[in-house]
């Protein structure tokens, strides 16, 4: 069970999560400093270590939508943070899980700042209401990736059996 | 069952007879396309090898191609050693696709690529860069991925576990008014579809307007398909595909088209009559905030920008030229314009057009990504509004959270340069 720690509006886009001027940091162990970084105070708290890890954003509609950048996923994979939206934009979504940075997409979610959430295989249960509401399933095609723990590992297990 | 153009290239690429939504396959690319954030993908994909004893080699040189456009000249040490980094990895992998900071092939990724010929129809093209859907304008099934992605895609040589995406098919007819044209179309679209209405899908172009229609005018809309949200944009390719790729980009050799079958299944068909269409404006701070331009007139603005992998192109500086020729920028406001490509600078430069923003007040920058996503060169000061030809107005987008980013076409732009408010081009 974890908390809900920021509740966010529609179409969070990736520049709102990792602004583009930042862009030529791009190792994971560097991006996590600019993680929401126009927001000062959130941005703040995340650098401070404010929040338990598996801690949750929840988003609206399109979040991540925008940039391929993938500093946008590893600097809040760098907070071990999880997402729950709305729906999700298709390059962030691709990006989170080719990171293996947690995102659930749950159309129907109702939660607010400080709520805890139960992630299940298939649904998230809001503990301070009571409500349960359904997942979209993660697209199937990105199983194999998911289940070797990222893309990386995943090619190179391709790379292997190729070679 | 017929299939999408889409489906056809998947199916092509995957060495299929057909492919259907939602089914899962692994095309082999024909072209991979990198930036700056190569420096990220060259870590990513030593990172694959490490621990194989297998040499990191990239899969085929002749199908990567990297361009330097997003901080030109470099704008810090560290950008200037990320790309001292990607030369060399460039060298060592013979990787012949490559375009530095340069004033006679550079330029921005969007542009070099239909420019030099390396985009086909049927390719399978990859791009760390949202706005790698431009080159559907070739009719190319060309969408943006992340810099893991492009490190497996460089490994393998196949896109892994790609689901076949349903097709939106966008019907547009009739002939432009004057002053309005395939940018207006784009910011319409979107603003019909919103921000996420293509999400997942393709946006496949048909109808009389798009068959009139210049590639550059093509570059415009499926660069912006991703504003909605789309996988990729496409324009069938059609004659004036194989003039620009012949007589643009001097192509030799065969150039065969891929178009869709009669009966291919589409999940929505969106029409579109541009007879009576007006100029569009994205307002802050999204980009589907689309109004038509009577509704914003007089917004005072601080920051014109032309340029981009958007509008950036010879016509689109034609159209600018024109209407600043002999007039000036309005105190108060500062104009900056960057061509997509050091060709289209040189070809501006010889047609006058560079000589008329400078006389105008405008400021001509390299070419490159320049102010649009806030990195370089061109930042909002507090509170500062902008008008731009570029295709993003998120929050903070210009360099500045306090800033607001207006988005516009070419001769909306260079209208309001002159008034420093929004202006409507057809009055001005």
């Amino acid at each position: 069970m974890s908390k809900v720690i920021i509740k966010l509006e529609n179409d969070i886009s990736t520049d709102d999560i990792y602004p583009g001027r930042f862009m030529a940091t791009v190792l994971p162990t560097e991006t996590p400093q600019f993680a929401f970084f126009d927001r000062t105070e959130f941005n703040a708290q995340l650098k401070a270590k404010a929040f338990p890890a598996g801690s949750i954003i929840v988003g609206g509609e399109n979040f991540g939508c925008g940039s391929s950048r993938e500093q946008a996923c590893s600097t809040l994979k760098g907070h071990e943070v999880a997402i729950v939206a709305k729906s999700i934009s298709r390059i962030f979504l691709q990006n989170s899980i080719n990171l293996g940075l947690q995102v659930v997409i749950c159309p129907t979610i109702e939660a607010s700042e400080g709520d805890e959430l139960e992630i299940t295989a298939d649904q998230v249960l809001n503990k301070n209401t009571g409500k349960a509401f359904e997942q979209v399933k993660l697209p199937a095609a990105r199983k194999g990736i998911m289940d070797a723990g990222g893309l990386i590992p995943y090619t190179r297990a391709r790379l292997i059996a190729k070679a | 069952m017929g299939m999408t153009v889409v489906e056809k290239i998947l199916a092509r690429a995957a060495g299929q007879a057909s492919v259907k939504v939602g089914d899962v396959v692994e095309p082999q690319v024909d072209l991979a396309m990198s930036h700056e954030n190569a420096a990220l993908v060259i870590n990513q994909f030593q990172e694959v090898f490490q621990g194989t004893g297998i040499e990191p080699k990239v899969w085929d040189p002749s199908r990567i191609a990297i361009i330097f456009d997003h901080r030109v000249p470099a704008e810090s040490p560290k950008t200037a050693t990320n790309h001292k980094k990607i030369r060399g990895f460039v060298a060592a992998n013979g990787i012949t696709k490559f375009h530095d900071v340069r004033g006679d092939v550079g330029g921005i990724c969007h542009q070099i690529l239909p420019e030099y010929g390396y985009v086909r129809p049927g390719f399978v093209v990859l791009g760390t860069d949202s706005h790698t859907t431009s080159h559907g304008a070739l009719g190319a099934f060309s969408f943006g991925v992340g810099a893991t992605e492009m490190a497996s895609a460089w490994s393998l040589g196949i896109a892994v576990n790609i689901e076949v995406p349903a097709t939106i098919k966008v019907v547009v007819k009739g002939d432009f008014p004057p002053m309005v044209g395939p940018k207006d179309l784009i910011l319409h679209l979107i603003g019909k579809l919103t921000a996420q209405g293509a999400n997942f899908k393709v946006l496949e172009f048909h109808g009389e307007t798009i068959r009139k229609m210049s590639t550059s005018g093509r570059i415009a809309i499926c660069n912006m398909s991703v504003e909605a949200g789309a996988t990729s944009g496409i324009v069938p390719g059609d004659e004036e595909t194989v003039r620009y790729l012949r007589e643009e980009a001097g192509v030799t050799e065969p150039i065969p088209c891929v178009t869709p079958d009669a009966d291919a299944t589409y999940v929505q068909t969106v029409e579109i009559d541009v007879t009576a269409l007006e100029p569009q404006i994205a307002c802050p701070h999204m980009v589907d905030n689309v109004k038509p331009i009577g509704q914003v007139l007089g917004t005072k603005i601080q920051q014109i920008v032309i340029g981009s992998c958007t509008n950036g192109r010879l016509d689109d500086l034609a159209d600018a030229a024109a209407i600043l020729r002999g007039k000036k920028v309005a105190e108060g406001t500062r104009m900056l314009v960057f061509p997509a490509s050091s060709k289209i600078f040189a070809k501006a430069l010889d047609l006058g057009y560079i000589h008329d923003f400078m006389k105008a007040g405008a400021v001509v920058m390299n070419s490159g990504c320049g102010p649009c996503l806030g990195v370089h060169e061109g930042a909002l000061g507090d509170n500062e509004v902008a008008l731009s030809t570029t295709n993003r107005n998120f929050k903070g987008r210009m360099g500045n959270p306090t800033g607001e980013v207006y988005l516009c076409s070419p001769v909306v732009a260079a209208a309001s340069a002159i008034t420093g408010v929004i202006t409507d081009p057809r009055k001005g």
